[in-house]
């Protein structure tokens, strides 16, 4: 007991290090300039090959440099410098590589060079790997890379990102681009193919891609390397923004390929070597993960001008300063929501998203539906930030299907029936809180190609009313149904009652009410739903073999280009017949002319006006319920500056900056703890064990 | 005692590869190996080459219990089956299948898991017997009625409630301790109290009762007459008679669960952010790794064989007329 005491007050004083009871971090860390986040599941992979989730890619584009990045502040997004020190130079060749003019038609384009010059002495993270004694040394003792005592950097050259693209098609890695530049990158299906026999040779051996041509990828110099994609594609340049694209030291490879790195789960996937602004310092996605600033780092500064407004906002102030801007962040693990809302309240988190269950408590909507915090929330200093995500909520029909499918006009009017009773701005009322807008095509706003106004209005679904859209009257609904064969939701011909099939995986309680405001939109038109809920295996299954009449699906775009949403009703992608993104498995001889004919285009009128025909074609056809568009609502602590969304940027934290005094001091104010339940606790214990001594004492002498 | 000891390590050899044959039954009627690739790889640009690369690096593209293709043996092992079971017989649980070495994971988590699930485990055990003692002691008065109520209205209530209450009440009201996270160390303590508090709070109800019940039956024996005959206290004869004779009922549902203790809590260490084995297994089901979800599986089995094994040299030791043959 006595030890058990001892040890409890030990534990006791130690934890009294004279800080808030209830910070989560270390007192030591009080003043300094961190930032603070979270993130609700731990990252799959951390290979700049291999990762493409967006919670990946929330460490990865902070840890790696990639050639370009998109501006933090300019609107409509696009792409500026990162690495590079320019942007890419294109030049186009034709069949015999012969130069042509800039604005050569496209059919007579047959390569594209892009050119990229890389900023001279950029340096990597520091990394044992980079020291050459680390790589001859055996492994006893140790168990992580703060183990090996010495650490270096060396210079980024033109050379890593070449190797990097090799990688791409690496046969031990999964990149889930290899197909899409392996149709672009001239070589890269040849280099993938040698790298495969080779790989098959010796299994076990290190594969020394550099021992392998690729033609496509060409390194000048130390500063200058020369991608070389078939045909034009101007898209190429959004790739290079992302971390597939980034510079890889092949000594790193070798390193982490060392017998007995992968037993002690020291790999690449896991601890990434980058050149960018940060390093991942710490690793347990268990608990947290720490990116502290890379002290080489020296290559960028905070962009001087941006769009109208943003100097009056304040965000120009860092304008020419050091990048990045916090010395290092700290993202705690929070699976649940309440707990993370909660610590967010306490000043713990810098920022925060809103849950369904926060979101009264956080926003209030006025009666002209403008979104701001509520009064709790402004006495904290809390503000709202909102932005429509670049990514589209959809529900898709299966043109395969003998009921909904199909290009005949009783299977448009029967979709777009449906569209009309699907009221999706209720949808987003009740199940969003409001947090996005009905889409009126596959396009959302701030890609090229959307259109605002009447004329982005989809005619076959809404009136435009003020410049606004308005819902069609469920009456034109009932007609369409009726002219497409089922008067009332009955089938003229067989008097049987229309059954629609929608497959989700919505399952459980939680998802009931969404289920059942789905059955009441079909209700309307005398329509019968059929949800058919399953797990997530089935659903894909059946997408897969086509066999489906209506799904819900989702898309983010990798790019801001209309091209990545469009392809996703491409007839060569579709699902059933070419294992493609097309899930509706639509085809449209037209629309494919058009598309084929639109994404090798530059942004322009002419661009425009092909776009506009093709949203006219996918309108009615209908092959999607388009759905809404959702809006991030993130609210931010008064401490915290330069925050502007960026739904394309993953690396807009290098941009923040922390008032880290004020934050301290809005810490102690909101945190003091509430010492006199800890008194009347230990009282009634006392005065409890005291009546009892008595009682006891009492029966011992009646005995 | 060595004989029985060896001959239940024994019994465990079919017992486990039973609980294997049955998870890997279970595992894969529910996915299939290309399903667990396409959970691996995304949903974005994910191609049937790139599936069939996945499946075939970590052993998936072989049949699952038969090789008929194969000759001799190799029918038998050179299949999904015997490729992911055989070495845990060595506790060598390989990489779950997104690469990363299972054990030590496992040795990883085990330690903040236990840093919850022990300090748990002997507080409670100690406020239940306590609480049950003096429910005992005050048998068949307002106050014994009092604690059988506060008992079943403790267990009425969900352990969830328990833990968002607490956290509400300690952490965001009272600003006594971090409403989530977790240190190593000393600094683990300010982590693991409220945890640790909720823990004991939400199994009072249900073990107090229990126990009440068996203090209870123990107390109307002959033997508690004749001590309270020699004059000892209420208290000595509680503590010292009826505890030590109560002990085998006890030890049936104590000790079994004391190796389990590794395994963590998943509601617990998911609200607090312990970063403890208790959400591994259910991360792994819900990532479809099989690897982890057989390693998991595996171990709570040793580990529950290792747990009855230990409740019945206990019965030796608490009652001598207990032998183990």
């Amino acid at each position: 007991m006595k030890v058990l005491f001892s040890v409890t007050l030990c534990l006791l004083l130690a934890a009294c290090d004279g800080g808030l009871w209830n910070n989560p971090y270390p007192t030591a860390d009080d003043g300094k300039s961190i930032l603070y986040s979270a993130f609700t599941e731990r990252p799959k992979h951390l290979d700049p090959a291999q990762a493409y989730s967006e919670n990946e890619y929330e460490f990865l584009a902070l840890v790696y440099a990639p050639p370009l990045q998109y501006h933090y502040l300019k609107r409509p997004y696009q792409l500026t410098p990162l690495a590079a020190s320019v942007l890419p130079t294109v030049s186009y060749l034709d069949k015999n590589r012969r130069p042509l003019p800039d604005k050569a038609a496209v059919e007579r384009i047959v390569y594209s060079v892009y050119e990229i010059r890389i900023k001279p002495g950029m340096r990597y993270q520091p990394h044992p790997a980079f020291v050459p004694a680390n790589s001859l040394r055996k492994l006893d003792g140790i168990a992580s890379l703060a183990d090996f005592a010495a650490t270096a950097t060396r210079e980024v050259t033109a050379a890593d990102y070449a190797y990097q693209i090799k990688r791409l098609v690496h046969p031990q890695l999964h990149t889930p681009i290899a197909g899409v530049m392996s149709e672009y990158i001239v070589g890269l299906k040849d280099y993938a193919a040698a790298l495969q026999a080779a790989s098959r040779a010796h299994p076990d051996g290190f594969l020394d891609l550099n021992q392998y041509p690729l033609s496509g990828v060409e390194v000048v110099d130390d500063t200058t390397y020369r991608i070389t994609v078939h045909g034009k594609y101007p898209q190429f340049a959004y790739w290079l923004a992302m971390p597939f694209f980034s510079p890889m030291p092949q000594e790193v490879e070798r390193f982490y390929a060392l017998p007995g790195m992968k037993e002690r789960n020291l790999t690449l996937d896991w601890w990434p070597v980058g050149s960018g602004p940060y390093y991942l310092s710490e690793n347990d996605p268990n608990r947290r993960m720490v990116l502290t600033k890379n002290p080489y780092y020296d290559s960028e500064t905070y962009p001087s001008e941006g769009e109208a407004g943003d100097a009056e906002a304040g965000l120009l102030a860092d304008a020419g300063k050091a990048l990045p801007l916090v010395d290092s962040i700290v993202f705690s693990l929070e699976k649940e929501t309440i707990p993370y809302w909660n610590k967010f309240l306490q000043g713990y988190y810098d920022a925060s998203a809103i849950s369904s269950d926060s979101f009264d408590q956080a926003v209030s909507v006025g009666v002209s539906g403008e979104a701001t915090v509520s009064e709790a929330m402004q006495v904290q200093g809390i503000v709202l930030n909102t932005a429509v995500a670049t990514s589209t909520m959809y529900t898709g029909f299966n043109m395969l299907d003998p009921v909904t499918g199909g290009n005949s006009e009783r299977a448009r009017k029967l979709r777009r029936a449906i569209a009309i009773a699907m009221d999706f701005e209720e949808f987003v009322s009740i199940f969003a809180n409001g947090r996005g807008i009905s889409a009126q095509s596959p396009i959302p706003p701030g890609i090229f190609g959307h259109r605002e106004g009447c004329t982005g209005i989809n005619s076959y679904v809404y009136d435009c009313v003020k410049g606004l859209p308005q819902r069609k009257p469920i009456a034109e609904a009932k007609r369409l149904l009726a002219e497409a064969g089922y008067p009332g939701g009955v089938e003229a011909k067989t008097g049987q009652p229309l059954v629609i099939h929608f497959d989700t995986t919505a399952t459980g309680m939680g998802n009931k009410s969404r289920l059942d405001w789905l059955r009441k939109q079909f209700d309307k038109l005398g329509v019968q739903l059929d949800v058919r809920s399953t797990d997530y295996n089935r659903f894909q299954d059946k997408i897969r073999r086509g066999d489906t009449q209506m799904y819900f699906f989702g898309w983010n775009a990798d790019y801001p280009d209309p091209e990545n949403f469009f392809f996703l009703l491409h007839g060569p992608q579709g699902k059933v017949k070419f294992s493609g993104e097309n899930a509706s498995n639509y085809s449209e001889p037209e629309f494919d002319r058009l598309f084929e004919q639109m994404k090798n285009m530059d942004n322009s009128p002419a661009r425009q006006a092909i776009i506009d025909q093709m949203q006219e074609i996918l309108r009615r056809d209908s092959p999607w319920l388009w759905g809404f568009h959702p809006k991030g609502y993130v609210l931010q602590h008064g401490w915290l500056h330069n925050i502007k969304p960026n739904i394309m940027a993953n690396n807009k934290l290098k941009y923040w900056r922390v008032d880290a005094a004020q934050r301290d001091a809005k810490r102690r104010e909101w945190n003091q703890p509430v010492h006199w339940p800890l008194w009347l606790g230990a009282g009634l214990v006392l005065m409890f064990a005291g009546w009892m001594g008595w009682v006891l004492r009492k029966r011992d002498e009646a005995r | 005692m060595i004989a029985y000891l060896i001959r239940r390590i024994i019994y465990a050899v079919p017992i486990l590869i039973g609980v294997n044959l049955l998870t890997f039954a279970l595992f894969f009627v529910v996915n299939t190996p290309d399903d667990m690739a396409r959970m691996q790889l995304g949903v974005k640009r994910v191609t049937p080459e790139a599936i069939e690369k996945w499946k075939q690096q970590r052993g998936y593209d072989k049949p699952l219990l038969v090789n008929s293709a194969a000759n001799g043996t190799a029918k038998l092992t050179d299949t999904v089956f015997w490729q992911k079971s055989a070495s845990m017989f060595v506790l060598d649980f390989g990489y779950s299948d997104d690469g990363r070495s299972i054990g030590r994971e496992i040795t990883k988590r085990m330690g903040p898991s236990l840093a919850i699930a022990l300090p748990t485990f002997l507080v409670g055990l100690v406020v239940y017997v306590s609480f049950a003692l003096l429910m005992t002691l005050f048998r068949a008065t307002a106050l014994d009625m009092a604690g059988v109520a506060l008992c079943v209205l403790l267990m009425s209530v969900s352990g969830l409630f328990y833990i968002i209450g607490g956290q509400f009440v300690v952490s965001k009201l009272w600003h006594l301790v971090p409403i989530s996270g977790y240190a190593g160390g000393a600094d683990s303590f300010k982590f693991v109290v409220l945890p640790i508090l909720i823990g004991v709070m939400g199994g009072v109800g249900s073990s107090s009762r229990w126990y009440r019940t068996i203090f209870l039956e123990e107390i109307g024996k002959d033997y508690v007459r004749t001590a309270r005959a020699k004059g000892l206290s209420e208290l000595r004869v509680l503590f010292t008679h009826v505890l030590k004779n109560a002990m085998i009922p006890i030890l049936t549902g104590v000790v079994v669960v004391i190796p389990l203790l590794f395994m963590g809590s998943l509601l617990t260490e998911s609200f607090f952010g312990i970063p403890g084995l208790g959400s591994y297994t259910i991360d792994a089901i819900n990532a479809q790794d099989f690897s982890v979800v057989r390693a998991m599986v595996f171990l709570g089995s040793v580990l529950y064989i290792v747990g009855l094994i230990l409740t019945d040299i206990s019965y030796t030791v608490v009652d001598p007329r207990v032998r183990l043959q």
